[in-house]
């Protein structure tokens, strides 16, 4: 740990910005004192591209922010980095579920000041009252013309701005080939197909009726979205089959995948890269029959408690330079035109993140209804039950 | 100030601690269990019995908690009876106290550390490995009942040790040398002396852990992989995942009432084994 400029009080502050003004002491005493010296030297290593605005004078947003967020899905120095810039404390939340997040705002007095919804939940949020439309005054960095519009439309709702583009994904399964005996697997109905043969007791499906029902829907040719009572039942019979030779139902692949009590798993782009990054042996899988493809937002819930913190953080993590951090940190693409310029080109070409137009295509966005719909809950307790 | 009065008053904090913590929630959950879940998940007014009629679409989950929690409270009796009794009657005073200690030592770390620590010790490179070495091969041991079982024994032992151990180290010991001289072996002393006298210990400690095994969700959650489903975890998903608070709420009701119904029916056994005595502790 370095040492910090010892913090004054807004008092002293106010004190001592009098005394510099009046000219009665330096300007490097000034900055020296008030530590914004320093921070303004952390500010402008770390995000150049907010030099020409006024920094934050320590306290003026309050002392911290609190980020409702996935796991594994932030540079952890940016946050640092925003500390440093504005005084604010970034304290995580991390969630494994949209429909947790969701349960926990309408439950109410969440504390949370910034969230990270999924597309397909943003229509129930507003229709439920629970987000506040952005205010893009206060986000400077954020360039409407500069998102892929797929990833960028569902932030609207009624031509109002609720949630800025985070960035996106696809979700399909990642396996490790040091098992397959050669054969490749390329489609939701080898996944289930294999955990029934060779993979019995090795496979993991997420513990999220969304992902685990419409990629057992994809086995059957049936849309991601189906809330079909006929589709649903095929899928339910599929699930419960495939369930004495699953080796867990868990949204958290990533330890069971590294040390090998699971050889294949239901994942997300930036899990699959990661595992890949470190073991090569294991790759991410798209299903040629489809699947889901995602894009995740910053959203402020109604009532933040620390909205002027909510919307510095939100900013200053759609800069360019920090959200090229914090791609090469998650491994998730980024819908961003101005980030995408300045992440590396091996990254761009990446066909983990970037995937062939041939496998995206076939490629659902959730849709909302597919997130509330009781009959799909209901299923999957069934299937978690069995 | 009368004696009433002061009665009263020095009643008042455990009376609205009751009130608040207790009554309310419960009520509100009673109230909630005869609503309807809204058309994006929550809680909607209503006054129908529509969720009790739901409760069998969770069978399963009671069946296996039903299961699992006898289960493991009888693992649990079964490992701490024989520790309980070493550390009562055999050991010598000095080694006592530090050996009580090293008992609940684990309880200075959160459960859930512990359990991932399980998840290691169970999983492929943990105990499964160990036997491989020894050429037992293709043992798996994380993400089943059995794991599930280990977890449950392990974290609430000490909650079973300490009241058998309470009533076995209070036992007069000149009833065992009367047993003895009148010429019972120790396997009798212990059947007819030692262990109806520990009953009120083998009681609550049973107890403790059969209600609080009957409400868990951290363990199976963990050490079952998501496979193994307990009412707790029925409870979590219909709060946290399906957004259904009402048959949440008619499930929880639910779970308190077989509770209610199983330990009276507990309670009645254990007087009747240990007769007629008001020493039979409930906590």
């Amino acid at each position: 740990m370095t040492k910090q400029p010892d913090h004054i009080s807004k008092k002293q502050f106010m004190e001592e910005l009098q005394r510099y003004r009046k000219g009665s002491v330096t300007r490097r005493h000034f900055l020296n004192v008030t530590g914004l010296g320093a921070a303004s030297a952390v500010l402008g290593a770390a995000v150049p591209g907010l030099r020409p605005r006024p920094a934050f004078a320590a306290g003026e947003i309050g002392d911290r922010v609190v980020l409702a967020t996935w796991p594994n899905y932030h540079d952890p120095e940016n946050f640092d980095a925003f500390t440093e810039a504005t005084g604010a404390h970034v304290q995580v939340n991390v969630f494994g579920s949209n429909e947790e997040m969701l349960a926990k705002l309408q439950a109410g007095a969440t504390g949370w000041d910034v969230f990270v919804p999924t597309n397909y939940t943003i229509t129930t949020y507003v229709g439920e009252d629970l987000i506040e439309p952005l205010d893009t005054a206060l986000l400077p960095n954020y360039d409407p013309n500069a998102y892929d519009p797929r990833f960028a439309e569902a932030g609207s709702v009624d031509g109002k701005l609720y949630a800025v583009p985070k960035d996106w994904g696809t979700t399909g399964f990642v396996v490790n080939t040091d098992h397959t005996g050669g054969k490749t697997l390329d489609s939701w109905k080898g996944f289930f197909d294999i955990t029934r043969d060779t993979f019995s007791g090795r496979t993991m499906v997420h513990d999220y009726q969304l992902t685990t029902i419409g990629n057992a829907l994809k086995y059957f040719d049936y849309s991601f979205n189906s809330v079909d009572p006929a589709e649903l039942a095929d899928a339910e019979k599929l699930l419960i089959e495939c369930k004495p030779h699953l080796f867990a139902i868990s949204s958290d692949y990533q330890p069971s995948m590294r040390n090998g009590d699971a050889w294949m798993s239901m994942a997300w782009t930036g899990d699959g890269k990661q595992l890949n990054a470190d073991i090569p042996a294991i790759i991410y899988v798209l299903g040629k029959e489809g699947g889901e493809i995602w894009s995740d937002y910053y959203a402020v819930p109604k009532g933040a408690p620390h909205r002027a913190a909510a919307y510095a953080l939100i900013n200053f993590l759609l800069d360019p330079k920090v959200n090229a951090k914090e791609v090469l940190a998650h491994g998730y693409p980024s819908a961003d035109a101005h980030t995408n310029a300045l992440l590396p080109e091996s990254l761009l070409n990446d066909p983990i993140l970037y995937p062939a137009q041939e496998l995206l295509s076939p490629l659902e966005f959730g849709a909302a209804v597919t997130l509330t719909d009781p009959n799909r809950a209901e299923l999957m307790a069934r299937f978690k039950s069995a | 100030m009368t004696q009433r009065t002061r009665n009263l008053l020095l009643l008042a904090p455990a009376g609205a601690w009751f009130l608040l913590m207790l009554i309310v929630p419960l009520s509100v959950v009673f109230i909630f269990s005869f609503g309807e879940r809204g058309p994006a998940g929550g809680y909607v007014p209503a006054l129908t019995l529509e969720q009790y009629a739901n409760l069998p679409a969770r069978w399963a989950a009671f069946r296996n908690t039903m299961i699992l929690a006898p289960t493991g409270t009888l693992a649990a009796l079964l490992i701490a009876y024989p520790l309980a009794y070493f550390l009562a009657v055999k050991v010598s005073a000095k080694w006592k106290m530090t050996l009580l200690v090293l008992v609940i030592v684990p309880f200075w770390t959160s459960i859930l550390i512990r359990s991932y620590a399980w998840i290691f010790l169970l999983g492929g490179r943990g105990i499964p490995a160990l036997l491989d070495w020894i050429g037992i091969e293709g043992v798996r041991l994380i993400n089943t009942p059995f794991s599930v079982l280990v977890g449950i024994v392990y974290g609430y032992l000490p909650l079973m040790v300490f009241p058998i151990f309470v009533s076995l180290d209070r036992l007069d010991k000149r009833l065992l040398e009367a047993s003895s001289d009148l010429g019972a072996r120790p396997w009798r002393t212990f059947l007819q002396v030692t262990l109806p006298l520990s009953i009120p210990g083998i009681a609550t400690g049973c107890m403790l852990v059969f209600i609080l095994l009957m409400g868990e969700y951290l363990i199976p959650a963990l050490l079952g992989g998501g496979k193994v489903f307990f009412v707790g975890n029925a409870l979590v998903d219909l709060f946290l995942q399906s957004r259904n608070w009402a048959f949440g709420s008619a499930v929880a009701v639910t779970l308190v009432v077989v509770m209610l119904i199983t330990v009276t029916i507990y309670m009645r056994f254990i007087s009747r084994v240990g007769g007629t005595r008001d020493d039979v502790a409930l906590m």
